[in-house]
């Protein structure tokens, strides 16, 4: 076992970096798949592990998008000439103000969006059950509406960025794909470590039983703060990213897209299996590979089909695969059945 | 000796209902002291309007000479005043491990110390607090598949993992097989003579209570009906018109 | 901030703008607490919060506006959204909501959300993305010297909703389902030990619940306009209304509709029409915090 984990995890990393060169044709969905996996595996973070169900975790998404944009075109150009004169074409970007915005745009978009969760998360983290997931829910479609209305980022036209340096497009395909599992190797990497403190636990705890959490001395608003602003920061950047690969976005329906994104990547959770590290990772493949497989052959359909899809799996399969997994597999989940070795200087049992 | 806890004319009401009325009392630093009274008499009325689970109507409650009625819970927890509950509160979906483990008292902690891994020492120490309430060999049970009587050993082993200065127990014999009672009230004695720990006992076993408290408590009504020594309230005619007047 | 500021002056300077925001406000106000009046009854009777509920709104808004197309009696397309509205809600409760009854919150809460998309955007498909109304030949009352104008469809509307409304409050007090209904809420076990049964009582809340809402939109399209994803929105200000005003409290309900409706046509005359959806939401954000720090307060939390 001690052996086959690094090879696997090895394996594992030479197959992400040669992905989009086994399917070339593909490679804009598999970072699309990024994506998913690291909303999900953030939404997991608050919704799995903290008992927190966030209905707007696309708020720090769409933030993101709009914050990596304002930032990238800023040192360059006033942001608000630029808006106004949408797609005019007359802005240029040298190489390195483009990648020197877009640097500066992910780290402000990471930074801002773990604040923007610290601010919120005071305001909505009193609620509980339902009501924090209609709060959050509230949040994220007030964020879009306000956004919308805000003439400085573009209003409801939303913001067109530049386009990648070159002519050769599948040089900016490559970059963002690797951009995005850089990010989402990073925050695998961190929430398996993560998965493993006391800090971890403290969440758990709150998950299981926050009352007695706070009995016991928890910092409960903390923690709670904490936890959803890691998630944001990462759901941030992802953010960013998206907004740069997409080269034009607009608020409703690409940042902060409350009924699409933000409602796939709890179902994706859903589906793999919520509070597990590779649950959420493993659902966002099969609802993304799911959804690609099927979205031609719906022909116009999709959108019912994919809301039919978080009913049934809500209703029917929300213990999701690691659940199922657990239930009829218990022993590949052994550490509750296994007795270790009596300790030092006490009595055998 | 200090007084650590200092309730002052404390009253509480859930709409009509007087729960508490003007009570005032006074707990020991380094004592054992005992709270009794028949059912509904107030006594977990008053543990929570200490802990900060609710608000008071009016009163005065001071722990280590600060007062502490308008805290929340949370921060007069992390002031090391910790209690246990009647109807148990463990994570049942844990095992008996995992719920010491969770139990670390994070109030000393800094954020850097909470974001690293529990150590081999924290390890020992969960399982020896396990052992020492006859938990061992159930330490990797899922907790929630424990007896009542063991879920109540087990929220005791937890409060003391978080090595509280004064730790209320609300019923802790309650549920225990009368034969392991003696060993109970050898380990709550222990508690408070080895790890120092001041205990405010909430209890119905009169045997059990007089037998540890060096100070007693009895509430009736919700009113405060005599306060003394074991031997005291065992020959005060009032605590026993009160307990037989509710049965 | 000019134009905001303009708008505020407008309303000391010409009082009875006043009159017609509130007049307007409290019209629209009375479909939204008839809304939330059905909200109130599925969370009460059956513990799920529903947020499907505003695209029910919708799809009853739209059975209407296809009857009117077919040159069908527009008010006769109330009735009718009640009662297709009635099956499509028996079917939603067959289906999906009696597998969630007994679970967390979170999964009726989700399947619910799951639901609204998929109205949401099978509405989109059958009709098309444009804003709909259907134009009665109704004609317009006007006072005070023309500043006020109120469309009479407005006011059937209106009177019906509150027909509706006090008909199925009657319902409630009177007949034997009403008091199963209000058995079951008060306590759905001991109903059950009464020999209550409690899935039919179910059924027939969510049933009752979708033909409330389906006549609303038969209403509202008369009146007003709707459009495919404009669910979500009565969905929240249903939320908005039955937090306010706590469960089984009819007047509460009553009250919080208009006051959410004649909010929202303040802030849309204040700060543009553009941010009328804005304010639906940042109501539900306003209220929740206000429910939360009088919860605080007990040391409570809102859940
Ligand atoms: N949350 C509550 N809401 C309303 N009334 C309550 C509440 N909690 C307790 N009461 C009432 O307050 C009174 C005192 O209750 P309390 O639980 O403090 O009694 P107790 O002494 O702990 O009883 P027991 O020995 O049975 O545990 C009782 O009459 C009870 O009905
Ligand atoms: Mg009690």
């Amino acid at each position: 076992m001690t052996i086959l984990r690094p090879i696997f995890y090895l394996a594992l990393l030479a197959f992400i970096i040669a992905a989009p060169f086994i399917a070339p044709d593909f490679r804009t969905q598999l970072a699309t798949l990024w994506i998913f996996i690291i909303l999900s595996m953030t939404w997991d973070m608050t919704g799995g592990q903290m008992g927190y169900n966030s209905l707007g975790n696309i708020l720090f998404y769409g933030a993101g998008m709009y914050i990596a944009a304002v930032v990238g075109i800023s040192i360059a150009y006033n942001v608000g000439e630029y808006t106004n004169a949408a797609g005019g074409g007359i802005y240029k970007f040298t190489d390195t103000q483009y990648f020197l915005g877009m640097a500066l745009g992910l780290i402000a978009a990471g930074v801002l969006c773990a604040g923007i969760a610290w601010v919120l998360g005071y305001l909505l983290f009193g609620l509980r059950g339902p009501y924090f997931a209609i709060g959050t829910l509230g949040a994220a479609i007030a964020a879009g509406e306000l956004v919308s209305n805000w003439e400085w980022v573009g209003g409801g036209q939303g913001i067109a960025l530049p386009v990648f340096p070159g002519d050769d497009y599948e040089n900016a395909k490559l970059f963002f794909y690797y951009l995005f599992a850089v990010t989402g190797v990073v925050l695998f990497i961190f929430l398996r470590w993560f998965y493993t403190t006391r800090f971890a636990a403290a969440i758990n705890a709150i998950r299981d039983d926050e009352e007695k959490a706070e009995a016991m001395g928890l910092h409960t608003l903390r923690y709670k703060l904490i936890t959803w602003s890691i998630a944001a920061f990462f759901v941030g950047i992802a953010g960013g990213i998206s907004g740069y690969q997409l080269i034009h976005f607009e608020p409703l329906e690409t940042a902060f897209q409350t009924i699409n994104l933000g409602i796939f990547m709890v179902v994706c959770v859903l589906l793999g299996g919520k509070g597990t590290l590779w649950g959420p990772i493993i659902g966002a493949i099969l609802f993304h590979v799911v959804k690609e497989v099927t979205w031609n052959y719906l022909l116009g359909w999709q959108w019912v089909a994919l809301g039919a899809l978080i009913v049934i799996t809500v209703v029917y399969f929300q213990d999701g695969l690691m659940g199922w997994l657990a239930r009829v597999k218990p022993e590949w989940f052994g550490e509750r059945v296994t007795e270790k070795p009596a300790l030092a200087g006490e009595p055998a049992e | 000796m200090t007084k650590i806890i200092e309730v002052n004319g404390v009253s509480k009401s859930y709409g009509g209902v007087k729960a508490n009325t003007d009570i005032s009392i006074e707990v020991e630093k380094g004592g054992i002291t005992g709270l009794i009274g028949p059912n509904g008499s107030g006594k977990t009325t008053l543990f929570n309007s200490i802990v900060g689970y609710h608000p008071i109507d009016s009163g005065s409650i001071k722990f280590e000479g600060q007062e502490i009625s308008k805290k929340p819970v949370q921060d007069i927890a992390r002031l090391g005043l910790l209690r246990t509950f009647q109807q148990t509160r463990i994570y049942g979906d844990m095992n008996c491990v995992e719920n010491m483990l969770i139990s670390m008292p994070h109030r000393k902690m800094t954020i850097r110390e909470a974001f690293t891994t529990n150590t081999r020492a924290d390890h020992d120490r969960a399982e020896h607090l396990l052992d020492f309430v006859g938990l061992y060999e159930k330490r990797f049970l899922r907790s929630g598949s424990l007896s009542f009587g063991q879920q109540k050993l087990l929220e005791f082993a937890m409060a003391l993992m978080n090595e509280p200065t004064v730790l209320l127990l609300d019923e802790p014999t309650a549920g225990i097989n009368p034969t392991l009672i003696n060993g109970l009230i050898d380990r709550l004695k222990r508690a408070n003579s080895e790890f120092g720990i001041t205990l405010f006992i909430i209890e119905h076993n009169m045997r059990v209570i007089m037998n540890m408290a060096d100070r007693i408590y009895c509430l009736a009504h919700g009113e405060l009906l005599a306060a003394g020594s074991p031997t005291e309230i065992q020959g005060d005619q009032r605590v026993v018109d009160a307990y037989l007047g509710a049965h | 901030m000019d134009q905001i500021i303009g708008n505020i002056g407008l309303l000391f300077e010409f009082p009875i703008v006043n009159l017609k925001i509130l007049l307007d406000g409290i019209m629209i106000g009375a479909l939204f607490a008839l809304a939330a009046y059905g909200l109130a009854l599925v969370w009460g009777v059956m513990n799920v919060k529903n947020l499907a509920q505003g695209d029910f709104v919708i799809a009853g808004g739209y059975i209407a506006w296809t009857l009117d197309q077919n040159g069908i009696q527009p008010l006769l397309g109330i009735p009718a959204a009640f009662l297709v509205m009635w099956v499509i809600g028996w079917i939603t409760y067959k289906l999906v909501i009696k597998r969630v009854i007994e679970r967390d919150l979170f999964t009726s809460l989700l399947a619910t959300f799951g639901l609204a998309i998929m109205f949401a955007q099978i509405m989109n498909l059958m009709f098309g993305s444009d804003t709909q109304s259907i134009q009665l030949d109704m004609p317009t009352l006007y006072f005070a010297d023309g500043f006020i104008d109120v469309p009479m469809s407005k006011l059937v509307g209106v009177v019906t909703a509150l027909s509706l409304a006090f008909a199925v409050i009657l319902f409630m007090k009177r007949s034997r389902m009403g008091q199963a209904i209000r058995a079951t809420a008060q306590d759905a076990r001991a109903a059950r030990v009464l020999g209550i049964d409690t899935d039919k009582v179910y059924s027939f809340t969510f049933s009752l619940n979708a033909a409330i809402c389906g006549a609303a939109g038969a209403i509202i399209v008369m009146a007003w306009v709707i459009q495919p994803f404009y669910g979500i929105t009565y969905s929240i200000r249903a939320f908005v209304i039955v937090t306010a005003a706590g469960l089984g409290n009819l007047p509460g309900v009553i009250a919080a509709g208009l006051g959410i409706g004649a909010l929202e046509q303040y802030g849309s005359h204040i700060f543009g029409i553009g941010y009328q959806q804005a304010i639906a939401v940042l109501l539900l954000l306003l209220v929740l915090f206000i429910r939360l720090l009088q919860q605080r307060r007990k040391r409570q939390v809102l859940q």
